[in-house]
């Protein structure tokens, strides 16, 4: 085990599947001499080269395009996304394309691609810099979507995305980048796609969350704790397809559902928990199950309204207060 | 003067072409063939000129109106057209249809139904070429209507930029769906779109299958030698509407009789005189094939409800799983 940054787990992550297999070429805005916006592809160019690491225009529909095309060719491509909110750009090429052709084809292509994309919340960045768009990604049927909360899960997830046959979605968080973790130092270390975690057991509420939201319900769960609650935390890793027989079990357990999320409520992969939690999961339910999320509003700049719109542990801590209080006997 | 054996290659291909999509077109106006179909009637010399000078293994996408770039790259007709009518041995086991013909055994990366999307794709292709250094050439097929996507000028551009092995051939049928072009581009032609990119742009009779197979060969030659990237505007025309059954209203049917009048196969075939009856033998070969496409196609089981889910994933894990 090594303790390491969120972004160096990411950058190594890329470090070691380039020198695994050379297959695998990165396509992104500054991924190449400048090393990435935020570092993540630091010192890859000038060890592998101008065309494993590739630069390139601000052309998000096109290198998208270009990494399925080539992905269907042979290669083993990961592109970068910068922000979230680019990948809007880049909809057709996955929705219409990546998601459905190995289905179109019968089986016959694979798209071996992983996109890489950072969720810039918590920073200040603003409508357009800070979205969590995975509810759209996760309703689409082709497309495996991943969010690791710890620097371990980032790299493994995106080890697992960049071995993986089908095109998978790494959804990366800023707002946890200069975080440290232990991170095993084996080189095969890949978090296996579609399996979720309990980061903590608890018996009495089973806190969901992913990606950015992961400290928020550990934290929430502390201050649970203090209070006689034995709240159970379970990390999503993957929000397509969801880890349905985990979240089962662990309401199975604990009978009572607070989901925790950065992502706007309605059409979410929290919503999608909380269906979840209604109809095979109706005979464990003892409470309303409850979600944690921001307004139905864009995310806002000014520090104090950001930090009013994101759930914060004091809003989790409440939400499960209340499911221990409705309980049915 | 033309080769006799490459004319006759042209012709043959042009031929097949033609009556896959008569036949197609006749299952759908007598009720069986589902859905919505897409004929290139009258543009086949594009088709038949460009891929006569690319590998098998050479990667293309097409669009919705693909079924000619799929059968002179190789594509099986008794499986398109199993696919065609929704059977289990289509390409895509009945699940896609006639827009989305793809097929690695002969670098089909894909018919597709979004206007333009092959563009990149076909970028994909070019970059795998590349890197793979087998000499491979990438073509993206597409209509002029494609050239108001912000895909294509993206595509050229990094194209250009890298000089990838990329032939961009845009089959200007002079309609984008129901309207003419002039409604839809500002600029004079197609091939001019080429030299802001600092990419040879080329403008060919796209009626001519000779001219078409030479404008191309040199671009191909170019990109494999790695010159990078040619826009080739082939002009042509589309004697059936945008989709069978289209009533036509947006044009004069006199301007659709001036351009049958030149028929690619017959100008090709009127080109090599002396050799009619070599013409019409291959003519009827190509519609004995493709009749018989038909009746293998229709013996064949139509899909079966079972093979919904199939195929969505290569490595399903979770929900698939446990459905």
């Amino acid at each position: 085990m090594s303790s390491v940054k969120y972004w160096q787990a990411v950058n190594s992550a890329l470090h070691e599947e380039l020198e695994r297999d050379e297959s695998v070429h990165l396509f992104g805005e500054d991924v190449g001499a400048p090393g990435g916006p935020f570092a993540a592809t630091r010192g890859l160019r000038d060890r592998f080269g101008e065309w494993r690491v590739r630069d390139t225009p601000i052309s998000e529909a096109t290198f998208t395009g270009m990494a399925v095309g080539a992905a269907m060719a042979g290669l083993r491509p990961v592109a970068e996304i910068m922000y979230f909110d680019f990948i809007t750009l880049a909809m057709d090429q996955l929705v219409n394309q990546a998601a459905k052709m190995s289905y179109m084809s019968d089986g016959a292509f694979a798209v071996p691609l992983t996109i890489r994309t950072l969720c810039g919340g918590h920073r200040g960045s603003g409508p357009q810099h800070s979205q969590g768009l995975e509810g759209w990604l996760a309703s689409v049927p082709g497309l495996k979507v991943v969010w690791g909360g710890t620097p371990a899960d980032a790299k493994g997830l995106l080890k697992a995305a960049i071995r993986d046959d089908d095109p998978v979605i790494v959804i990366e968080s800023l707002s946890l980048w200069t975080r440290r973790g232990e991170v095993p130092d084996d080189p095969d270390h890949v978090v296996p796609i579609g399996a979720g975690l309990i980061r903590r057991p608890g018996d009495d509420v089973t806190l969901v969350c992913w990606g950015d939201t992961v400290p928020c319900a550990l934290e929430a769960a502390d201050a649970l704790a203090a209070r006689g609650v034995d709240a159970e935390v379970l990390d999503l890793r993957t929000l397509s397809p969801l880890d349905e027989a985990l979240i089962l079990r662990s309401l199975g357990r604990t009978g009572r559902l607070v989901v925790v999320q950065d992502a706007q409520g309605p059409c979410s992969v929290g919503s999608e928990v909380v269906r979840l939690a209604a109809t095979d999961g109706f005979a464990s339910l003892r409470a309303p199950a409850r979600q944690v999320c921001p307004p139905f509003a864009p995310v806002p700049f000014a520090p104090d309204l950001e930090h009013a719109y994101y759930p914060r542990a004091d809003d989790v801590v409440l939400a499960a207060s209340d499911t221990m209080e409705r309980t049915r006997v | 003067m033309t080769d006799t054996t490459v004319a006759r290659r042209l012709y043959r291909t042009m031929a097949r072409i033609r009556h896959f999509e008569v036949a197609a077109a006749k299952l759908m106006a007598s009720g069986r063939l589902p859905g919505t179909l897409h004929v290139s009637i009258g543009q086949e010399a594009v088709a038949a000129g460009v891929c006569d000078v690319l590998r098998r293994d050479d990667p293309i996408t097409t669009t919705h109106r693909g079924h000619g770039h799929c059968l002179a790259k190789g594509g099986e007709p008794k499986a398109m057209m199993a696919e065609l009518l929704g059977r289990a041995t289509g390409y895509c086991g009945g699940r896609s249809g006639s827009m989305h013909i793809a097929d690695p055994a002969v670098g089909i990366l894909g018919a597709n139904a979004i206007v333009g999307a092959g563009i990149p794709i076909a970028l994909g292709g070019a970059f795998a070429a590349a890197r793979q250094g087998r000499g491979g050439v990438a073509v993206a097929f597409f209509g002029e209507g494609a050239v108001a996507q912000g895909v294509f000028h993206e595509s050229l551009n990094l194209a250009a930029l890298w000089k990838l092995p990329l032939v961009f051939v845009c089959e200007n049928n002079q309609y984008v769906e129901l309207t003419p072009v002039s409604v839809h581009l500002a600029a004079r032609h197609v091939a001019d779109h080429a030299a802001p990119y600092g990419v040879p742009g080329v403008r060919v009779d796209g009626n001519d299958a000779t001219a078409v197979r030479s404008a191309a060969e040199e671009a191909v030659t170019r990109a494999r030698d790695g010159g990078g990237p040619t826009l080739l505007e082939c002009v042509t025309y589309r004697w059936h509407g945008h989709f069978e059954g289209d009533p036509q209203r947006y044009r004069d049917p006199a301007e659709v009789a001036e351009w049958k009048a030149a028929d690619p196969l017959k100008r090709l075939a009127a080109s090599m005189s002396g050799d009619s009856a070599e013409f019409a033998a291959i003519d009827e070969q190509a519609r004995g094939e493709m009749a018989d496409a038909v009746s293998a196609a229709e013996a064949d089981p139509v899909a079966s409800p079972a093979s919904i889910s199939a195929h969505v994933y290569r490595r399903p894990v979770g929900r698939e799983v446990l459905a």
